[in-house]
């Protein structure tokens, strides 16, 4: 598994960060993120991550970052105060789904999410044979996966419009690259740019 | 890795300071400690600011009184505040009694100890006596004003009174302002101190006594609220205070009976051999008055807009006294403000002592820290 295929979604968000922005990342992990669209565009950014071991990381690199767990919502963090709020392979890890959707719109005025597809082809297979699927985006076993909430391209449309975030735009990758059509089943990274509808 | 290269020094000051509450100190000095080395552009000095009772004497062993420092974990060749990159300072806080001047010193205007009649210090006051030290020092700004408790507070008040003087604040296990329980807490200890009948109005030099009772009790009301509740019985449970082997019944009598009271007397005892009852009071109310907020109408985003250093804020899980959610406040009040501030929260059993013990994931985040200011500096 190569670290870019895992992180293709890098290029695709940074396309959408406009420079001299504020930017946050929910779930920022090591800071891998950050440190990439640093070097990129000249942005300000925090990372927020619950991990030591992430927050460590991303001290060791400079980033700034806060301790929470995100499942607490984003009390710290004031309407609208970010210019992009993202939250990228880091949803299908929360239990409060639909409180943290809110949250980032309310948040940043525009946000980025990116989660690995559920009903990619070869997910849909893997469970016809009667497995729970493991692949390069969901590259963990059931009994040992950090993820709470699998979804599907389909499944996070519908509650989209549901909880009133309009979704501005929309890529879905496989591989590293761009599909144009039949992306709920040959995608395996969605990536959305939404904010409050 | 090189020694410790422990300077130390008394510094006479003979510029008046204007004090917070209108009056002014004509004179005074101050105990200073440092380590390591300043270098040749002075722009590797750090600033350790002190708690309650603690000390100019930040790190190393002294040779005299054989006492170790009292962040002597934190601070030394190779430790997270490294002294062979960064030269440290310490200072003894005005109104304090480790040599500076405070209640204990001579009045020049009466020849008398100060006693009751030292002036009232704030935090801002601290601070302001701590940039004639940076000055002495021809030090013009400083990589990094650190402090713990009430020394996070000075460490915060440096990014707002002198938002150019300072690169980096660590503000650790601290508050933007006490809490009500906290100035309670302040309250019961002072209480303690000035119903002692040796207290004498707080001139007590004079009959050459020390409260030694409310001190005691003031330093066990503290003890309580520096442990965890988990720590304290994971420390002392119910274990009655016996010689090994010898019957657990209860002795019915008011004296020691539990090991955690004898903990507390010992602590209260040693507390009132070395401390001043006056410099306690004053020192309680320094914590009690610090509110940055209070003069822009309780706006802490407002009171942080001067600031420009980063900050890194550093807090405990089970710190009761100066709980996360105080140090969430101050993160907020930066980020509202979009400053570059780092939160760190330590998942850490020792209540608000955890800032002054070697947590390794707390030390590795102060090193990190650290490290990354090193890089910038070279």
């Amino acid at each position: 598994m190569s670290r870019q295929v895992i992180r293709a979604d890098f290029s695709a968000i940074a396309k959408w960060i406009k420079p001299q922005s504020t930017l946050l990342d929910l779930g920022c992990g090591d800071g891998e993120f950050l440190e990439y669209i640093r070097a990129q565009k000249n942005v300000q950014t925090y990372g927020v991550e619950i991990s030591d071991f992430s927050v460590l990381a991303c001290v060791e690199k400079g980033l700034d970052v806060i301790q929470q767990d995100l499942e607490a919502g984003l009390a710290l963090f004031e309407n609208q105060s970010f210019d992009m709020v993202v939250l990228s392979q880091t949803l299908q890890t929360i239990h409060e789904t639909e409180s943290i959707l809110k949250e980032i719109v309310r948040v940043g005025k525009e946000c980025v999410i990116s989660f690995p597809n559920f009903a990619h082809w070869s997910h849909r297979i893997d469970i016809l044979l009667g497995r729970m699927p493991v692949s390069k985006s969901l590259p963990y076993d059931w009994y040992n996966t950090p993820n709470v909430r699998v979804l599907t391209i389909a499944d996070f449309e519908a509650l989209a419009s549901q909880i009133g975030i309009k979704i501005i735009d929309r890529v879905v990758l496989h591989e590293g690259k761009e599909l144009s059509w039949g992306v709920n089943l040959l995608g395996s990274l969605a990536i959305y740019r939404v904010q409050s509808a | 890795m090189t020694g410790l290269n422990t300077q130390s020094y008394t510094i006479q000051f003979n510029e008046p300071l204007a004090l917070k509450s209108g009056a002014q100190l004509g004179s005074y000095s101050l105990e200073v400690q440092t380590y390591g080395q300043l270098n040749s552009l002075k722009t590797n000095a750090v600033l350790v600011c002190h708690a309650l009772n603690a000390s100019h004497h930040v790190a190393g062993k002294d040779q005299t009184t054989n006492q170790t420092g009292w962040w002597d974990n934190m601070i030394g060749p190779g430790k997270p505040l490294d002294t062979d990159h960064f030269f440290v300072i310490g200072v003894n806080n005005l109104g304090s009694c480790f040599g500076s001047t405070g209640p204990m010193s001579i009045d020049p205007s009466t020849n008398k100890p100060y006693g009751s009649t030292f002036p009232l210090v704030t935090v801002e006051d601290w601070v302001d006596s701590q940039a004639r030290v940076a000055d002495h020092f021809g030090i013009q700004k400083f990589a990094a004003v650190m402090g713990g408790s009430l020394g996070g507070m000075q460490a915060l008040s440096w990014g707002i009174q002198y938002p150019q003087r300072v690169a980096h604040c660590l503000i650790i296990a601290s508050a933007a302002n006490l809490s009500a329980q906290n100035i309670a807490f302040n309250e019961i200890a002072r209480n303690a101190i000035m119903s002692d009948p040796d207290f004498y109005e707080g001139n007590y030099y004079a009959h050459q006594v020390t409260p030694r009772r409310g001190l005691r009790v003031a330093r066990m009301i503290g003890h309580i609220t520096y442990l965890s509740n988990d720590d304290m019985a994971e420390k002392f449970g119910r274990e009655l205070k016996r010689i090994k082997g010898a019957p657990q019944d209860y002795q019915f009598s008011f004296d020691t009976e539990f090991e955690v009271e004898s903990y507390l007397r010992y602590q209260g005892e040693k507390f009132a051999d070395y401390f001043d009852a006056n410099t306690y009071l004053l020192i309680t109310r320094a914590l009690d008055y610090f509110d940055p907020a209070k003069t822009m109408g309780g706006d802490l985003s407002k009171a942080l807009e001067v600031i420009q250093s980063k900050s890194l804020v550093v807090s405990f899980t089970t710190d009761w006294r100066f709980a996360p959610e105080r140090s969430r406040e101050l993160v907020k009040a930066l980020l509202d403000n979009k400053k570059s501030v780092t939160y760190a929260e330590i998942d850490a059993p020792h209540g608000h002592d955890a800032f002054l013990l070697d947590d390794a994931r707390y030390h590795a985040i102060i090193r990190a820290y650290f490290s990354r200011m090193q890089e910038e500096l070279t």
